[in-house]
């Protein structure tokens, strides 16, 4: 029943799928933090920088800037990402604009989670004479970062769902594949059931154990 | 000017203020002048690049038939996933269990794949077994892919915005009388869609995005493959790319305005019990338990 797939790595091409997703969660989470902290620093040319990049690049289609990446960047720019393998180049590429993407994301989540924080935590870290960066990093931040684990989970599914985009600029992720075997193959129902079974594995998971790791975590007020 | 995080600044705090904010000029600026440089010797800055787009030409025969298509396809995956949402919406607060689960199941699914999997499903499904013809197919397979994702997203607002509404409501209802299915059409439906009316707008600004997938990966003629077309006549990469993301942005944030007008002047005008459903609540809506807990499976925010 399933011998069409003889001959194609569905399994190398979801391994991709995770690649893609892992390095870009991690270059998000790391852009994004930086973002929020930005958009609530105390110097104003940083909030607005914060806020000009947030919602310019969250009403940017996510396909439009994958193929700047490889249009504009790699074939104009000559931005060759550290690689000559064509391959490669179009992953790091992906990874770079995924991460840009995202990043806008993350920020807001994490935006909306220093406001979750009370008040007088931060007076209070400010009258013991923390410093902005301080009171930030130790009192805020940690406190924002578990009431929003339940939203970051939200944001990391959809990256990985999103991570099919890269397949515009031939990354051979899981949604390339499954463009190359439909086309091919005369099962079309069953390879759109094998793709969305690998996504619906890939997402359920996260999203069941994220929410269980943000009620575990939730600092109870 | 104070917030949670910092006092209103001092002298100390002025200065080292006044000291990052030059910094930070200072490596913006370098930023610019890198991209700037960058351009310049790539020639992206020649008037002949950007001169196309002063003439009507470009948009008349590109640009605005793009726009038009993708305005298209996501008014048309509005319109069908709209009614298809709220039915799924209220078959998952059904009082029948193999109704309730069904429906859950159908709007799980279809939120934990993507949209382009969807999309590129149907288009060859439509291509193998109708006789859609083939100018017409991309937008059909774009229509098909964004209706099924966005009816199981909306579906779940349509749950949050009756699970929002007291439940003095159906109570009210039940003692004048009126069956089940009056009480959600005449009065909790019109009610949830006035709560949920910014979320369904902000939830626009999801499918306009999504529709350029369609444009690189089935070649539906919309804004992006607009772009690539034109492109290939001037070759103005770049550029052609400058004026395609800003129409995106101006789009996007017109919708994005709008949604948050129509939240406050829905706060303001009170003439519903329930709350609004803010504009943010979207991306958390979509996976998450109206309530705020989250994690009922594999959702994911609509970015």
């Amino acid at each position: 029943m399933f011998d069409f797939l003889d001959g194609y790595d569905v399994l190398g091409a979801f391994w991709m799928t995770v690649k893609l997703t892992a390095l870009s969660a991690v270059g998000s989470l790391i852009w994004g933090t930086l973002l929020a902290a930005m958009r609530v620093s105390p110097v104003p040319l940083m909030r607005g920088f914060g806020t000009v990049y947030v919602n310019v690049v969250r009403n940017i289609p996510l396909t439009v800037i994958i193929l700047f990446s490889s249009l504009g960047l790699a074939d104009i720019f000559g931005m060759t990402m550290g690689s000559d393998d064509f391959a490669v180049q179009g992953f790091r590429l992906a990874v770079l604009s995924l991460v840009g993407y995202t990043a806008a994301f993350v920020c807001e989540a994490i935006r909306s989670g220093i406001n979750t924080v009370p008040m007088g935590q931060a007076e209070a870290a400010r009258a013991i004479g923390l410093s902005f960066s301080q009171t930030l990093t130790l009192i805020v931040l940690p406190q924002a970062f578990r009431s929003v684990i339940g939203p970051l989970a939200n944001v990391l599914i959809a990256l990985t769902k999103n991570t099919t985009v890269a397949a515009a600029i031939g990354v051979a992720e899981a949604a390339y594949l499954m463009k190359t075997m439909i086309e091919n193959e005369a099962q079309t129902l069953l390879i759109g059931a094998v793709f969305a079974f690998g996504f619906v594995v890939l997402t359920l998971p996260t999203g069941l154990f994220l929410g269980w790791v943000s009620k575990r975590l939730a600092v109870k007020r | 000017m104070s917030s949670v995080l910092y006092d209103t600044p001092g002298p100390r705090a002025k200065r080292r203020n006044v000291l990052l904010s030059v910094v930070f000029t200072v490596l913006l600026a370098l930023l610019v002048w890198w991209v700037w440089q960058k351009m310049d010797e790539k020639d992206q800055l020649t008037s002949a690049l950007w001169k196309p787009f002063t003439e009507s030409e470009a948009w008349t025969t590109y640009l605005l038939p793009g726009l038009e298509n993708t305005l298209k396809a996501a008014a048309l995956s509005m319109v069908i996933a709209l009614p298809l949402g709220a039915v799924f919406g209220i078959a998952r607060l059904s009082d029948h269990r193999w109704v309730r689960g069904a429906a859950g199941t159908v709007v799980e699914f279809f939120r934990a794949i993507p949209v382009l999997l969807l999309m590129l499903f149907a288009n060859e499904f439509y291509a193998r077994s109708t006789d859609v013809t083939s100018e017409d197919r991309p937008l059909y397979a774009v229509v098909t892919g964004l209706v099924l994702y966005n009816a199981s997203v909306l579906a779940e607002v349509v749950r949050a915005g009756i699970l929002s509404l007291p439940k003095g409501q159906t109570e009210a209802a039940y003692a004048i009388g009126l069956r089940k299915g009056q009480t959600m059409t005449s009065i909790l439906l019109p009610q949830a869609v006035t709560a949920m009316l910014p979320a369904i707008v902000s939830q626009l600004v999801v499918i306009v995005k999504d529709t350029a997938l369609g444009g690189v990966m089935l070649g539906f003629p919309e804004l992006l493959n607009s772009r690539g077309t034109l492109a290939a006549n001037y070759a103005n990469v770049i550029p052609s790319f400058i004026v395609v993301a800003v129409m995106f942005i101006v789009l996007n944030f017109i919708l994005t305005s709008f949604a948050s007008w129509l939240e406050r002047y829905l706060r303001r005008s009170k003439r519903s019990t329930g709350a609004v459903l803010g504009v943010e609540k979207v991306d958390d809506l979509n996976a998450a338990e109206v309530g705020g807990s989250y994690g009922t499976g594999a959702g994911g925010g609509g970015i």
